[in-house]
């Protein structure tokens, strides 16, 4: 792209509308042509049919105010929060309009203006500056959780009915939460696992902090992958959450702290590769260069981190050795076992990362992969998108359901906590004709891996 | 101009969710995609039976509020910018296909049918309907019968006014026409049907469409042909079609849309090269293989420096990604990309591109150029950002001496994106005063308040011809 022209200048008399003009990438705003091929990819557009709710509504608002022609106001701020961040609009785009950033930096000026309630402050306070940063907090939530739900407790809360005090998507995100543990993945392994045979590449795990507490086997059998795939894995302690549900949410300068820490603890270990089992956490490690550009101190690194970072998946199909799968039991009418997947929109729209979980799927024996109708099309799970939009979430979860229940698979793969849970939530909810269980690639394909002795 | 006592009648009939006067919606319909181009309406609606839109036109009619009918605006010409405000009437609710009748082999559809999706259901039904516009993943049925749209198939199998049979639309004063039918053979009188393909949302609004479906060829081969001298490729157009072979797809890029594209997909196009083709031929296979081989040989008789034929389906993709990578690579090059529609007849196409070529440098503008070669209809395509006003200003000059030149050559103006405002001040240019005069006519026939998209098709005001300079 050739040099810039940079911004209008403008004498905004709104508060949002300056921040707006001052955060916003103007010349990605230019570069969006209003030609519309973004249209069709976008959830929120397919499920409300309105312009306003398309990338290319959002983008024509957000010039618009930063132009003057209209003064952000609430419905604005809806609109901008109504979008799931799912960033398929992006590989739609000819001009390559940078939408993700334009939505962050949109998000940042809105929250720099937010008027949140007391409650709402408090409770953001606490989860963005105390929970998710700290690996104690995180453990001592994974620790009460699993204590609340081995404790029986769960079960009277359901039986007292003391869930139906909570909104309705509340209580049924409670009830498909899998069993946390305290235990993570670095308690249980230490912090280096060898490859099985030759090392073909040193790399290093990022074990995410939703991961490491509500899916903690996961990440264990993602280091057991690697290795049988031929990769020594490392597992730095020091890391840190990833920032990603912070940058979402406009809390730039907490994800750009928690940023600095990971790129220290990686640069560090001198590895030729970190591996994320989760689309949410690698989209965004992906794009440390992107969110640390302008910190002259950690700029460089932060490239060299995110020319790094790379999907499990990924990984193994591309550089490692593949390991053998097989379905040992297939079912009784000797049929093969149906898999289906859905993609988590982070590792398919901004780490490229669609095919490989596809070869690996393909690649077990006596099951058979059935590509679910818009398996490319966000699962309305996108971060916290489910619990603050309940709503759009629920619409686009029930025609997804619709695409699953056609497959007729037996398993629902995803590469993704939040999907994994989302899908979860929507077999709960819509019960497919057939059973059908939400898992993991990884821990689907780790139970069928033989190892060769 | 809406006033409450309005905008409550308008929501009685489509409802409380469809009638929308928030700012928001005003922001998001004060555009399509034709660049540098912005003008709020004061309301949207959202009909959903032809009987909605009849209502809303007495309404419009009775206090003379402008209509901008609207698919998925992606025109080029501003055909869907609300320049005097009034409301934006968009389609999308309307987009069911109503019918495939197999016995007569027509569809009968609504206006909001997104293209791309009603071509894979009638594919799927082992069907052909031919218009591809490269837009068609967002245009509408509707917005293609109203900008006549063609595609890369135009030259075989013609463009959109070639599959309209018949139409359901309502006039201005909210009365309801049809017109044609499942009929191949119907002289009753005028042919409103090709009257109202192509008006631009002027004359009517169009609410169901009967299209016309043709056999699905039985097999497809696609070649790619490249040469130092532009003319060379220029007279392999000729001596194909003057072989009385009619290719399914025949299309070119001139030097700069290869340098681009190969930047930007990195497919090993030769950079050395004044023009590439683009050919595919489908129908029997034993046809297919006889034209490809004679097209084969006039290639090499125009000295073609390297030919290759796609073996594989797979193979044949690659090549046509040059081509539909074309417009993404000269959108990603400059802010602003300004996609214009130049057409001349086919002998003249080395000309044309190489005038361009001249008038670019002239201006000191960024134009590639591309488009179907065989059918004469080129894509001039400029790169600059609007910010620049200076140098809009000469792209703007530039585009004027294009506009020129293929008239000059015996070609039009647009040879498929419309009139629109855009284009409006060279109209004259191609038909003459008194087509201009005969066209008035039949605007004031269907639309004597004139209240269907005003100010489109028609110029204030004709742009001087610019008097080209020499030296
Ligand atoms: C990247 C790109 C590529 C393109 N490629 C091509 C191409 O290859 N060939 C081509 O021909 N065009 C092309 N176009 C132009 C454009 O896509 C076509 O003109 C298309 O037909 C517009 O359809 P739409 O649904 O977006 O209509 P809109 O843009 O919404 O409307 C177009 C016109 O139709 C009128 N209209 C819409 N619906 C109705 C209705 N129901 N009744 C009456 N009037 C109506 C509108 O008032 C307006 O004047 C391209 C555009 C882009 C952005
Ligand atoms: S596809 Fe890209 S350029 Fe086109 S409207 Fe969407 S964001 Fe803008
Ligand atoms: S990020 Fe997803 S929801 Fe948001 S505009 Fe893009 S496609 Fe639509």
């Amino acid at each position: 792209m050739a040099s810039t022209l940079g911004k209008p200048t403008i004498e905004h008399t709104n508060p949002l509308a300056r921040t707006l003009l001052e955060k916003l990438d103007y010349d990605q705003l230019t570069n969006c042509m209003r030609c519309g091929f973004c249209l069709p990819a976008c959830p929120t557009f397919k499920e409300t049919g309105m312009e306003p709710a398309s990338p290319r509504g959002r983008i024509a608002l957000m010039k618009a105010a930063v132009d003057g022609l209209m003064v952000p106001d609430q419905q604005f701020e809806d609109q901008m929060n109504l979008c799931l961040g799912c960033r398929a609009c992006e590989p739609a785009c000819p001009a390559d309009v940078k939408y993700g950033q334009l939505i962050e930096q949109t998000k940042e000026a809105i929250e720099e203006h937010a008027k949140h309630s007391l409650p709402v402050k408090v409770m953001r306070k606490t989860i963005f500056r105390t929970l998710f940063p700290k690996r104690g907090a995180m453990k001592l939530l994974g620790g009460s959780l699993a204590f609340y739900q081995k404790s029986g407790l769960q079960k009277v809360a359901k039986s007292t009915g003391m869930m139906k005090l909570f909104p309705d998507h509340l209580a049924e995100m409670e009830g498909i939460l899998p069993p946390a543990s305290s235990k993570g993945v670095v308690e249980r392994l230490g912090e280096f696992y060898p490859a099985k045979g030759e090392a073909i590449a040193k790399v290093a795990m990022f074990r995410g902090c939703i991961m490491d507490v509500m899916f903690a086997n996961t990440n264990v059998n993602t280091v057991e992958l690697l290795s049988a795939a031929g990769f020594d894995v490392y597992i730095p302690k020091s890391q840190v959450c990833c920032g990603a549900l912070h940058a979402h949410s406009g809390e730039m300068n907490d994800a750009r702290e928690l940023a600095a820490v990971n790129i220290d603890t990686f640069k560090s270990l001198n590895v030729d590769y970190i591996v994320s089992n989760a689309g949410g956490c690698g989209a965004i490690l992906v794009e440390y260069d992107h969110l640390m550009k302008d910190d002259q101190k950690y700029s460089e690194n932060a490239a060299w981190f995110a020319s790094r970072v790379i999907d499990v998946s990924t990984l193994v199909v591309e550089k490692g050795r593949i390991p053998r799968f097989d379905q040992k039991i297939a079912s009784s009418d000797q049929q093969k076992v149906k898999v289906t997947y859905q993609d988590s929109c982070h590792l398919r729209n901004v780490m490229k990362g669609s095919s490989a979980p596809r070869t690996l799927m393909k690649q077990i024996e006596n099951a058979e992969y059935i590509e679910m109708v818009e398996s490319d099309s966000c699962c309305g799970s996108a971060g916290v998108y489910n619990v603050v939009q309940p709503e759009m979430a629920g619409t686009i979860l029930e025609h997804k359901m619709e695409y699953a229940n056609q497959t007729a698979a037996s398993y629902m793969l995803t590469s993704n906590p939040g999907c994994l849970l989302q899908m979860k939530l929507g077999i709960e909810k819509h019960k497919p004709e057939q059973p059908m269980t939400a898992m993991h690639i990884v821990d689907f394909l780790h139970e069928r891996m033989i190892f060769s002795k | 101009m809406l006033n409450e006592v309005l905008a409550k009648q308008l929501r009685e009939i489509v409802g409380e969710k469809y009638f929308r006067t928030d700012q928001e919606a005003l922001v998001a319909h004060s555009y399509d995609g034709t660049p540098m181009l912005q003008a709020l309406p004061d309301g949207v609606i959202y009909p959903e039976t032809t009987e909605q839109v009849c209502e809303i036109m007495k309404i419009a009619s009775a206090s003379l509020i402008p209509i901008i009918t609207r698919g998925s605006g992606s025109n080029l010409c501003g055909g869907t910018t609300p320049l005097q405000g009034g409301i934006v009437m968009v389609m999308h609710r309307m987009n069911k296909i109503l019918e495939i009748d197999m016995e007569n082999l027509t569809a009968t559809v609504q206006p909001g049918a997104i293209t791309g999706k009603f071509i894979a259901h009638v594919e799927g039904m082992g069907l052909f309907y031919p218009p591809d516009p490269s837009s068609m993943k967002i245009s509408t049925i509707g917005g293609n019968i109203a900008e006549c749209s063609g595609g890369l198939r135009g030259l075989k199998y013609g463009t959109t006014k070639d599959y309209v049979l018949g139409l359901t639309a309502v006039l201005p004063n909210g009365s309801v026409i049809h017109t044609g039918g499942k009929l191949t053979k119907d002289v009753a009188g005028y042919d409103l049907t090709k009257l109202l393909v192509g008006s631009e949302g002027t004359l009517a609004v169009i609410t169901e469409a009967i299209l016309k479906l043709i056999p699905q060829p039985k097999t497809k081969k696609t070649m790619i042909a490249m040469y130092k001298d532009i003319y060379g490729a220029a007279r392999t157009v000729s001596k194909i079609i003057k072989g009385q072979i009619i290719p399914a797809t025949l299309e070119i890029l001139d030097n700069t849309t290869i340098r681009v594209v190969d930047d930007f997909a990195k497919i090993g196009l030769p950079l050395d090269m004044a023009a590439i083709l683009i050919i595919e031929q489908d129908g029997e296979p034993e046809m297919v293989e006889r034209d490809i081989d004679t097209i084969f040989n006039i290639c090499k008789e125009e000295q073609a420096d390297r030919i290759e034929i796609a073996a594989t389906r797979e193979e044949a993709e690659k090549l046509l990604t040059a081509r539909r990578s074309a417009f993404t690579a000269l959108a990603r090059l400059r802010p602003t990309t300004i996609l214009e529609d130049a057409t001349v007849p086919r002998s003249k196409i080395a000309d044309m591109i190489l005038r361009t070529n001249a008038i670019a440098q002239k201006h000191n503008v960024n134009i590639a150029t591309f488009g179907h070669a065989g059918d004469g209809n080129l894509h001039p395509t400029a790169t600059t950002d609007a910010r620049d006003h200076e140098e809009v200003h000469r792209v703007e000059e530039a585009f004027a001496e294009i506009f020129e030149a293929a008239i000059e050559l015996g070609g039009t103006i647009t040879g498929e994106h419309g009139v629109g405002v855009v284009k409006a001040p060279y109209l004259e240019w191609k038909v003459g005063a008194a087509g201009i005069e005969v066209m008035k006519g039949i605007k004031v026939a269907f639309d004597p308040l004139n209240i269907l998209n005003p100010g489109k098709v028609f110029a204030k005001e004709t742009k001087k011809r610019v008097v080209i300079q020499h030296g």
